[in-house]
């Protein structure tokens, strides 16, 4: 029995389908003893009732508003098998340390969605619901999705395991920076950028999230002066090198047409932002297996509903409907860096887009186990203020199956941007080699870079450069399960 | 030039002392240690002739290293050697980790060809130079 469920109104019951206004936990949407079962897709949401509103009824009208309700009894129910197509609220619990919040869990039949479609999960799901007056704010927090439903997508196109293989670079974090600055540079001199950058060492260089096709340089000039730079330092090192075409466009067959150019041009991988939406990323994710080039996905916009605690979607969720949709790339947190990012948090993130299995670690914001069913892994990329002198913190914090992204740290190098990749590159395998080595990066991380850079003096000046840069904030987005919000680093 | 392939090529050439490590590593992650041998480096050319079968359940780096001097004796500073770690759990059942060992005593490179094809656009191709001293 729930804590939080009080008794029926006195008066007894009214029939269930008569005409008229009837609570939403009357109508079936409020099942304390429903055991979920093995198939039903479930979510976790933190709900903030107005003042006045029953907890219980508010969770049963989230699950009612997200499945088949509306604000009145319908004869038509019953033309349904109404019960089986119902969400079912099985449980309620008080969030800690915030007073008039509750996490509500909720059941969803499989048969509620078609197969293979974000863009249908995501119009039930997050819908209509959040925008219920009864409710002051809504948070989808975590999803459990079964087996039999994770294999009606695709999943990443190429995945973690088989872009290694064709990049043939194992064993450590990808390099990469974005160019900058993001905005303003011709093709020639947006080539030579990405040039410097992969001779000097690192493996990628990247298109920021808005650059297009402006006024002052039009998509195919920077593909053409990009592949110039890709192959030229091919050459210089005997490296796969890669550059991350941003094919996003205002239409898919524009999309379309570039990223064709791209995989023409020979470009190894291609990329989009999160805005272009849930259909146009599952359609690149099919054009990008079809055509064995790696997706890069740019999670442009996710703040904007992600980031406040008490509203919106957590981006564990966003992490999860991508690993499905298809992309093999995903922005997810540096913890150290200058963006949003709460390490354990981040933790969970990661866990979702890199393990076969993710166990429930309420510490790590993750509220059900989930089985990935053989799709392929996600790497993680991790851009945004970061440095080489903090390459001990990001291998012992994110692993080895990332993207590791310095822009402003490689190509604000005081000795230019091929110097700014070597010191990234340099500090970066040093670190692996003491890692595998057994040397225990947290306490010994500082040493190791001081002793990597004597032979190496454009990791000497970054070290010089950037040694008190730190972004020591209190994250907004932290999970709920430990007992203070965890400080930064 | 210096082909930066592999884990460690930014680093200093490892010592024995260094390898040693690094398959030590291996080892205890379960992994398989391969030994492979090259005179064509080009970045896509997967396969490397392998020195002997992947070393599947050896316990201590020592035969490893036993056997990677026996290599060297054959191809040291004429070919590119590398060792890598061979993980077969599900799942992965990939290399998980892939450093060069050993170098030709000059590095000659690669050629880059640009083909013409009308338009802008050009199809690049990547071609090894051919080591010197080294028979095919």
């Amino acid at each position: 029995m729930n804590v939080l469920d009080k008794k029926s109104p006195p008066g007894g019951k009214r029939s269930r389908y008569a005409a008229g206004v009837m609570e939403y936990r009357e109508m079936g949407y409020w099942q304390p003893d429903y055991e979920p079962k093995d198939t039903d897709i479930l979510a976790v949401f933190r709900v903030t009732p107005q003042d006045g509103v029953d907890p219980i009824e508010a969770a049963a009208a989230v699950a009612g508003e997200s499945s088949t309700a509306t604000w009145t009894v319908v004869w038509t129910d019953r033309l349904t098998a109404c019960e089986k197509y119902r969400a079912k609220c099985y449980r309620v619990d008080p969030v800690p340390n915030a007073p008039g919040s509750y996490f509500a869990f909720i059941a969803y039949d499989l048969d509620l969605f078609e197969p293979g479609s974000i863009a249908n999960l995501s119009a039930s799901i997050i819908g209509n619901v959040f925008g219920f007056k009864p409710l002051k704010a809504l948070r989808l927090e975590d999803m459990r999705f079964p087996v039999a439903y994770v294999k009606t997508f695709q999943g990443p196109a190429t995945g973690i395991v088989v872009e290694r293989e064709r990049l043939d670079k194992f064993g450590r974090p990808l390099l990469g920076a974005t160019v900058k600055p993001k905005l303003g540079l011709s093709g020639r001199n947006y080539g030579r950028v990405v040039y410097e950058a992969l001779k000097g060492g690192l493996d990628f260089t990247k298109d920021d999230e808005n650059i297009n096709s402006q006024p002052f340089m039009h998509w195919r000039d920077r593909f053409l002066y990009c592949m110039e730079a890709v192959a030229k330092a091919e050459a210089a090192t005997g490296e796969t090198k890669g550059t991350y075409l941003n094919v996003t466009a205002a239409t898919m067959e524009d999309m379309y047409e570039r990223a064709d150019f791209a995989k023409q041009l020979g470009s190894v991988i291609v990329m989009i932002d999160l805005v272009v939406g849930y259909t146009a990323i599952q359609s690149m994710a099919k054009w990008a297996r079809r055509n064995d080039v790696i997706l890069h996905l740019h999670r442009a916009g996710h703040s904007t509903y992600t980031r406040q605690k008490a509203h919106g979607v957590s981006f564990r969720v966003i992490a999860k409907w991508m690993r499905l949709a298809g992309v093999d790339h995903i922005h997810a947190g540096t913890v150290v860096g200058k963006l949003e990012g709460d390490p354990n948090n981040v933790r969970g993130y990661y866990d979702i887009c890199r393990e076969d299995f993710n166990p429930v670690a309420l510490e790590h914001g993750i509220f059900f186990d989930q089985h990935w069913a053989s799709l392929n892994k996600l790497m993680p990329v991790a851009s945004g203020g970061i440095h080489a002198g903090q390459m001990h913190q990001l291998i012992d914090l994110l692993g080895e199956d990332c993207v590791l992204q310095f822009g402003g740290g490689t190509i604000g190098h005081p000795m230019g941007i091929a110097a700014g990749a070597t010191a990234n590159r340099v500090a970066l395998e040093a670190m692996i080699f003491a890692r595998n080595a057994g040397r225990d990066l947290r306490a010994e991380g500082q040493q190791i870079l001081e002793d990597a850079a004597k032979h190496c003096l454009p990791l000497r000046q970054a070290l010089e450069t950037w040694k008190d840069v730190t972004f020591n904030y209190t994250s907004t987005d932290t999970p709920d399960f430990v007992p203070t919000a965890t400080p930064g680093f | 030039m210096r082909v930066t392939q592999g884990c460690f090529s930014f680093l200093p050439d490892l010592t024995d002392a260094d390898i040693r490590t690094q398959v030590q590593y291996c080892i205890d992650k379960g992994w398989a240690v391969n030994i492979e041998f090259t005179d064509d480096p080009h970045p896509r050319n997967t396969y490397w002739e392998m020195w002997s079968l992947p070393a599947f359940d050896v316990k201590d780096a020592a035969p490893i290293m036993l056997e990677l001097d026996a290599c060297r004796k054959v191809h040291g500073g004429r070919k590119y050697i590398r060792l890598s770690g061979f993980d077969s759990t599900h799942g992965w059942e990939s290399v998980r980790i892939s450093f060069l060992v050993g170098r030709p005593q000059e590095e000659p490179g690669f050629i880059l060809t640009r083909n013409e094809g009308g338009g802008q656009a050009i199809q690049y191709t990547l071609q090894a130079r051919p080591l010197p001293g080294a028979s095919a």
